[in-house]
């Protein structure tokens, strides 16, 4: 971009276009190359976080079923089937609960709230994401498990004949539901502060023609910036569900978790997620029991890989035809 | 015109809409009645009466603005009501996590607690020296990796490979690194340790790798915002004098942003000193004070709290209390870092002008 302006046709000692960097200048040669290596480190350390977890993990990927049943924990798909079920299962609770709340907050901060105050409410929300998780993870299981018990005794009173809350109270309060609570207290940040800043994109003619028209304000949001922000909002959703997915304290301090397939939600039966049965269980485990953990984690980078990867493309689509920028 | 003028009068123009108090009337009573009827079914929940509270306002503000404003108005009001409905509901958590950690965490707020480690201790007393020296030497070392690669990738990105396939790959691929999971991340970083330096090695060093693993990504994309930032007058000037590009970089582009480039490491340390995760499998725990990071488990503040919280021994409480306390340490730091870098920031802003 620069090389083009230093070259303008009217510079009489505009010297040809220089295809690369100056022989006559080392300096510019070598830190050149330093930038574009530490570009290219970055490649080859994503390539290598795969890479790594593939040689550590295939040991248990390939082992023979026999083997992994007395040194390991079980033969691979049918150990770690149970483990995606409760760790998609969490991240949707989850994003379920949150994403209609960090819609509204967005749409509070952007939108409703008197100009001068938006900004600090901004903050107020970012604040949540620089809680550590272990923070959350410790508040979860003794603040807000025990809070929640009265609730979940009376869903299950009232209504325990839907499925979901059926089944015997668990004591604690500890139970899939509170894991998903926090967990949407973790991603809200995140979700929050994209839709804001789609939301703040909205054409602001289409907002005014809107009000100028008769539009009540919640008429002018829904007909001029909801529609303008939806793939951000999808994009934004699915980077929650990505945090969502990979987020391990709050479960691992939660959930004791056992390993059934169930969709109730109050009961101390709950399904485990990967990264909680990583963290639980690594730090005692050795031999094909660490090389299979590794290849559940090898699981997870996958399942995270292909949601942050759609995320990032709705996102990069949106950005060239939205003019906005 | 002039019948016009005379339907417009101060009568017209308020009637068909409902009062200025009517809101906050609203409110006060449907609080009033929400907690008289907790106390009365529920025996004095709090959240149960706000709940109840919440609903009751709803409700009685959507038949009356229907009755008096019609549905289009109702439709905005309840819109509006549950938008800040959300936005209280946020600050919730974050209002009772600030008020829990500092109430339980300040018994062992003390002396003792920054001055001991846990080496040889098995109920009360004892403290998290060891995790914050570990914290330290694990974060500093993580730093050091991360802000020349995380700075050098940035400038290539904003200065060299403007919109080209390499850039443009590295600019998709920093993103899908910032949704790497922590512990996917931890798990790298032993696999690498296990590697070189055989099965089951875990070390301080190894958990600086794993957190530059999260930490590059966010170094890249705030120091190629901010390098982005600098206005191109001030590189066509140095050009202009015959300045080399790569010194019209260190020494035009990199001064007018060190501000911003602070500030953006800053909350990138902010970011990951809280990460447990990827330590506790990396870095693994350990009791004593251990001063080098290329040897032997290190302990940090994070795994710390985690510790104390799944491990505990025979006096429990003693133990949550410490992770309580460890908990308010973490967050000050967090908080502390936040602070200072958005204070960094907004006190030497770049010189755009």
């Amino acid at each position: 971009m620069t090389a083009k302006l230093t070259s303008t046709p009217t510079g009489a000692a505009a010297a040809p276009p220089r295809p690369g960097p100056d022989p006559k200048r080392p300096g510019e040669a070598l830190f050149r190359g330093l930038a574009t290596g530490a570009g290219i480190l970055i490649l080859v350390i994503l390539a290598l976080v795969a890479g790594f977890l593939l040689i550590q993990g295939s040991p248990a990927l390939f082992a023979d079923p026999a083997k992994l049943a007395s040194q390991g924990y079980g033969e691979f798909v049918s150990w770690v089937l149970p483990y995606v079920w409760g760790t998609v299962w969490a991240a949707l609770l989850a994003l379920l609960l949150a994403v209609p709340i960090a819609i509204g907050i967005a749409l509070f901060i952007s939108h409703y709230a008197p100009r001068r105050l938006a900004q600090p409410l901004g903050y107020l929300i970012d604040l949540l994401a620089a809680v550590p998780s272990v923070v959350f993870g410790l508040w979860g299981s003794l603040v807000l498990a025990p809070a929640m018990l009265p609730l979940f005794t009376t869903l299950n009173t009232h209504l325990g004949f839907i499925p979901l809350f059926a089944g015997q109270v668990s004591g604690t309060g500890r139970t899939i539901l509170t894991a998903a609570i926090v967990l949407a207290t973790m991603v809200l940040p995140i979700i929050t502060s994209l839709c804001r800043e789609v939301f703040l994109q909205a054409p602001r003619l289409h907002e005014e023609a809107a009000l100028a028209l008769g539009a009540t304000r919640w008429e002018m949001v829904k007909m001029a910036v909801l529609p303008f922000a939806r793939p951000g909002i999808i994009a934004a959703v699915m980077l929650g569900l990505g945090r969502a997915l990979g987020e391990t304290m709050a479960v691992t301090m939660l959930l004791s978790g056992s390993r059934n397939l169930t969709f109730e939600l109050l009961t101390s039966q709950n399904p485990n997620t990967i990264a909680a049965v990583i963290a639980q269980n690594f730090p005692e485990a050795f031999g094909l029991k660490t090389n299979q953990l590794i290849a559940a984690g090898l699981v997870l980078f996958l399942i995270t890989l292909a949601v942050n990867s759609v995320a990032r493309w709705i996102v990069s689509r949106r950005a060239q035809y939205s003019g906005a920028n | 015109m002039t019948a016009l003028s005379h339907a417009i009068t101060q009568d017209s123009l308020t009637s068909g809409r409902l009062p200025k108090f009517a809101t906050p009337v609203t409110a006060v009573a449907a609080a009033v009645v929400g907690f008289a009827l907790a106390v009365l079914l529920a025996g004095g929940n709090l959240g149960t009466a706000v709940l109840i509270a919440y609903v009751i306002f709803l409700l009685s503000m959507e038949i009356a603005a229907r009755v008096v404003e019609g549905p289009r108005q109702a439709a905005d009001r309840r819109a509006r009501h549950l938008i800040v409905g959300a936005f209280l509901l946020a600050l919730l958590p974050l209002g009772s996590v600030v008020l829990e950690v500092l109430s339980k965490g300040m018994g062992r707020f003390d002396l003792g607690f920054f001055s001991q480690s846990m080496r040889n201790v098995v109920g009360e007393g004892g403290g998290a020296v060891h995790a914050i020296y570990g914290t330290l030497y694990v974060t500093g070392l993580a730093t050091l990796i991360s802000v020349p690669i995380g700075l050098l990738t940035a400038i290539y990105l904003a200065e060299y490979g403007v919109r080209n396939r390499l850039s443009k790959a590295i600019t998709f691929f920093v993103d899908v690194m910032t949704g790497v999971p922590s512990i996917v991340a931890g798990l790298f970083a032993y696999a690498l340790m296990s590697l070189i330096f055989g099965a089951g090695s875990k070390s301080g060093f190894s958990g600086s790798i794993a957190l530059s693993v999260l930490m590059i990504p966010v170094v890249v994309r705030s120091s190629e915002e901010l390098l982005r930032l600098v206005p191109n007058e001030l590189r066509e000037a140095a050009y202009a004098l015959g300045v080399p590009k790569w010194l019209t970089i260190v020494k035009v582009v990199l001064p007018t942003a060190v501000s911003g480039l602070v500030s953006g490491v800053i909350l990138a340390i902010a970011r990951v000193i809280g990460e447990t995760a990827p330590l506790l499998i990396a870095a693994g725990y350990t009791t004593s004070l251990n001063n080098n990071p290329f040897a032997g488990p290190m302990m940090t503040l994070p795994v710390f709290v985690f510790d104390c919280y799944a491990h505990p021994g025979t006096d429990v409480q003693a133990y949550l209390d410490r992770a309580w306390t460890g908990a308010l340490t973490l967050i000050v730091i967090v908080m502390l870092l936040n602070l200072i870098g958005r204070l960094i920031a907004r006190r030497f802003a770049p010189k755009t002008r």
